[in-house]
């Protein structure tokens, strides 16, 4: 199924500053790389409660994001999913599998490790974004062609 | 004070995924299907993060340590080996199959919404199953 969405260029960069601003201000705080995968992994997974009480926290400020979104704009982020139940289960699992061996996912290693001109986050950056839009066309074009 | 200025960082974050459209998985995979419906929006999502992080990060490091911190907690491993790259290979399969990658996906775990939550149901079992696969190889190695 393919839905089509519009081209926002000015809401994406807005979106992409914060996202930038966010992760400089937890160097600023509690001196971490700002990683999706490796905040998750470490609250499965605590070392004691004063690294676990940090990640709870911004994931339950994480929450509150589109919440406020819909306080600002009268309604959620649209969340609109065109594929099965079965590739969310799939494509969920492949990711959680991937981003632990491969250390970190889009916002640690596209944002955070590519800022700091990493070169292992350089290499896994261009890698996944590879291996994504590989993916999506074998699955639109080739399989669903 | 530490865990309410987190607190506020991950609402920066969350609104910034929200907005973006980093939490569409339409918006994503139409962002890599540039043979169909082409979106390119994600590519300003990308250069608006890092240009900010990218010159932030240059000012906030020249502390001697971070506000709540005894130290910056940098990765410092440069080498490129197997399990990154065949690691991120298979987190871009998983990317482009479902749409969500963690970052885009957990903030609107606050949303409730059914397939949000299947996804981060199964991501929570791949990352699960990765650290056994990598204890298990570990336990192996010292046994060696």
């Amino acid at each position: 199924m393919t839905i089509e969405t519009a081209f926002t260029p000015f809401a994406s960069l807005g979106g992409g500053v914060l996202i930038g601003l966010a992760s400089v201000l937890l160097m600023a705080t509690v001196g971490r790389i700002m990683g999706a995968t490796g905040i998750v992994a470490g609250l499965l997974q605590p070392v004691d409660f004063a690294d676990w009480s940090w990640r709870a926290a911004m994931l339950v400020g994480m929450f509150s994001g589109p919440w406020a979104v819909f306080l600002m704009q009268g309604s959620l982020p649209a969340i609109e999913v065109p594929v099965s139940r079965g590739m969310l289960i799939a494509g969920g699992f492949i990711v959680g599998l991937g981003v632990t061996f491969g250390s970190g996912c889009t916002s640690g290693h596209g944002v955070c490790g590519m800022a700091r001109l990493s070169p292992r986050s350089i290499v896994a950056t261009g890698v996944f974004m590879l291996t994504a839009a590989l993916t999506v066309y074998v699955v639109r074009h080739v399989i669903g062609g | 004070m530490r865990l309410i200025s987190v607190y506020l960082i991950g609402l920066l974050f969350g609104i910034g995924i929200s907005v973006s459209g980093m939490s569409n998985p339409a918006k994503v995979i139409n962002f890599f299907d540039v043979a169909g419906t082409w979106d390119p929006s994600l590519a300003f999502v990308m250069g608006g993060a890092l240009g900010v992080a990218f010159f932030g990060y240059r000012v906030v490091l020249r502390a001697p340590k971070p506000r709540f911190g005894a130290a910056f907690l940098l990765p410092t491993r440069r080498d490129l080996d197997g399990t990154l790259i065949g690691g991120s290979a298979a987190f871009g399969v998983g990317w482009g199959i479902s749409g969500f990658c963690p970052g885009g996906a957990l903030p609107v775990v606050g949303t409730g919404r059914a397939e949000v939550l299947i996804f981060a149901a199964a991501l929570m079992a791949g990352i699960l199953a990765a650290k056994w696969i990598m204890a298990r190889r570990a336990s192996a190695l010292a046994k060696a």
